[in-house]
């Protein structure tokens, strides 16, 4: 059921990676189309990033990530996110990321991964149209 | 440059044409686009003519080459002596793999290495650190420990080749295993040459390697300046970086002005400690990048070198002509690359590069075309090598000193930027410069409003980038990337564990304990460090050790 409320969203920067112009753009991207955005800055643990995640309360996780440790890290987003039982916030990620990485993160609970030069308007959009609550 | 009377004949002659022949163009044929702009949003004029650099005497704004103000350039005979240093910038996997890569290169004809460390070395973590998980040997070599160095510069002469590093929050202890090196090579550390990037301020406000808070963090950044000041004497102790701010989204003006504020306030810390101006400053180096926008690009560089030979006498007094050069490495710029059609960025490296060039680089990392999808491939990198090759030797760009000087439009340029600068830098002083401009958050704001300005331009498709938002195509063209071997953290953290346990413990405990002891004082670590390193302390124990003496910055992020 989709709630009137604004869509809160959790732009989070794991792992070591400093590349984080994107993040930036798009944090004001998502302001811009209406959507609460919350920004974790560089350098966070999956732990962390799940916990700010349930603490805000967030309805969308966006995880970046520039310099391939991806494989590592968001899985395990989405890994403590189930521990939690979190089942309802939808995880996109975007960044550096070879095609043949996408499908392995997908099943690993990845809604959707954005490479470079994708438009933003493409992210609002699919925001808005997956959100799960 | 032009006497009274033929400006005012000039004068009146465009008064003619604009009326008699350009109305009537304009009439039948529009122009494009209403307003014309450079990439950073500089207005530019359809026709520049002297008009446009009337105030501009010769003289006292241009010179000659290796003479003051130097907008001309740094060396007399510019090219035609020597050619720029061919460096580009290499790191992944192991020490060994990347041992090869440099091996690789300088065959191919490169004439510099220029290191990338992974990020949890950049950061002061050891390849085991959970932190580290997933990125050891990613975005560059992991170096733990002084065996990690030995490996990585086996067979490569440090007495002949000279090599760049980036790192900054943990550089002295990175150099201090670079000298430990050259000394086991027998080569004397006055021989040594080549760049430590130990450029901390833009970590705070553009790149984010920082680990300590700013005031401990610049005295490291002067204990390497001082330290090479007498031992190494031809390393360049800091590499002042706009690349990087550039790359988080900000505009020509904006890189130079960050830039050159930064550069100030690292001669101030070093004058506070002491040192003659004249006797660290030539050993002060820049890394800039080189961005899409031909001519604007190429007056930045001219610009800055003008702008800082200036700088350099009257607000500190140089007197030693080589602490007034500007002398720069470039990289042409990666957030243009395009990770679609990736070969047109063969293309836009190449016009990046020779804008690079003819603003008078001294030193030039040319981006492999495969970077928006992954670290260069080997074809990838020689290719890029080729390209810098080409121009140096097919396109005849060499054969004389700054080419386009003299050109209404890059003179007009130059004076617009070296003015605007000046007016930024001027604000940051207001501040109270540059450390507090970036802990108030002024950088970053500034950045990340042109980051957002340049990228809302692309959505809206007022800018046009080829291949992203117009003549676009469904057609792949299939490229190989390089793949990280995923074994290598593995190796990497057995060497580690192998390292710990072959050393003496006693020796590195005590080496530690003395570093702590000095940084809890007021002495240049440099000489700890080395004791330190040479004991086979690793990166993250000297890291950790400092971390608990000065404590860990803590950013507020701007978005």
């Amino acid at each position: 059921m989709k709630s009137k409320r604004r869509i809160r969203v959790l732009i989070a920067k794991p792992g070591l990676d400093l590349h984080d112009r994107g993040a930036k753009i798009l944090v004001r991207a998502l302001r811009d189309s209406g959507m609460e955005v919350i920004y974790t800055g560089i350098r966070q643990t999956p732990e962390q990033i799940v916990e700010t995640a349930v603490q805000e309360d967030v309805d969308v996780i966006g995880l970046s990530h520039l310099t391939g440790a991806h494989m590592a890290l968001f899985p395990k987003v989405t890994k403590l996110l189930k521990e939690k039982g979190v089942n309802d916030v939808l995880v996109i990620g975007g960044g550096v990321i070879p095609e043949e990485d996408i499908p392995p993160l997908k099943e690993a609970g990845i809604a959707e991964i954005f490479g470079p030069g994708t438009p933003l308007e493409t992210i609002v959009k699919h925001i808005k149209e997956n959100v799960l609550r | 440059m032009f006497d009274k009377s033929e400006l005012a004949s000039a004068l009146k002659e465009k008064e003619r044409w604009e009326k008699r022949t350009l109305a009537k163009t304009l009439e039948r044929f529009p122009e494009r686009l209403k307003e014309f702009t450079t990439v950073s949003g500089m207005p530019i004029e359809r026709l520049y003519t002297p008009m446009d650099v009337e105030n501009l005497d010769y003289v006292r704004d241009l010179g000659f080459s290796g003479e003051f103000p130097f907008t001309r350039g740094i060396h007399s005979t510019g090219y035609r002596g020597r050619l720029w240093t061919m460096r580009q910038y290499a790191g992944f996997g192991t020490a060994e793999e990347s041992n090869e890569r440099y091996k690789y290169l300088l065959e191919q004809g490169q004439t510099g290495l220029s290191v990338a460390f992974d990020l949890p070395t950049q950061v002061g973590y050891d390849s085991d650190h959970p932190l580290a998980e997933g990125e050891v040997g990613k975005a560059g070599v992991p170096v733990n420990s002084l065996k990690d160095m030995e490996i990585l510069f086996d067979g490569i002469p440090l007495g002949k080749v000279s090599t760049s590093m980036t790192i900054n929050a943990t550089a002295p202890q990175v150099l201090a295993m670079y000298f430990a090196i050259a000394e086991k090579q027998g080569v004397a550390l006055d021989g040594v040459r080549g760049t430590v990037q130990n450029d901390i301020l833009k970590e705070y406000a553009a790149r984010g390697t920082y680990i300590y808070p700013p005031e401990p963090s610049m005295r490291l950044v002067t204990d390497i300046i001082e330290y090479c000041l007498e031992n190494a004497p031809n390393f360049n102790t800091i590499s002042v970086s706009g690349y990087h701010v550039r790359e988080a989204g900000s505009t020509a003006v904006q890189e130079l002005a960050f830039t050159l504020a930064n550069g100030i306030a690292y001669i101030e810390a070093a004058v506070k400690r002491g040192l003659p101006v004249d006797s660290f400053a030539p050993r002060i180096s820049f890394f800039f990048a080189c961005h899409n926008d031909f001519f604007e690009e190429i007056a930045k560089f001219r610009a800055a070198r003008r702008l800082w030979a200036r700088i350099m006498k009257e607000r500190f007094g140089a007197k030693d002509p080589r602490s007034l050069l500007l002398r720069y490495h470039v990289q042409t710029s990666g957030c243009t690359l395009t990770a679609q059609q990736p070969f047109n960025n063969i293309v836009r490296v190449t016009m990046q590069a020779l804008a690079a060039v003819l603003g008078g680089a001294q030193s030039l990392h040319t981006n492999s075309f495969d970077e928006a999808l992954a670290l260069p491939s080997e074809i990838a990198v020689m290719t890029a090598l080729r390209t810098q090759q080409t121009i140096a030797y097919e396109s005849g760009v060499t054969n004389t000193v700054d080419p386009l000087g003299g050109s209404y439009l890059v003179e007009y340029l130059t004076n617009k930027i070296e003015g605007e600068t000046s007016e930024y830098i001027e604000k940051i002083d207001e501040m109270g410069g540059a450390p507090s401009a970036i802990q108030k958050g002024f950088y970053q704001k500034e950045i990340a409003d042109s980051a957002y300005k340049y990228q809302r331009e692309i959505e809206d498709r007022k800018r046009t980038i080829v291949g992203l938002n117009k003549f676009v195509t469904d057609v792949k063209v299939p490229i190989k990337i390089l793949k990280v071997d995923q074994e290598a953290e593995k190796r990497q953290i057995e060497r580690l564990g192998k390292v710990r346990a072959e050393r003496n413990g006693k020796k590195v405990k005590e080496a530690l304990e003395k570093l702590r002891k000095a940084a809890e004082g007021q002495e240049n670590l440099m000489p700890y460090l080395f004791g330190a390193v040479k004991a086979y302390a690793t990166n993250g124990e000297i890291s950790d050790t400092l971390r608990e003496v000065f404590g860990e910055y803590k950013a507020t992020t701007i978005v």
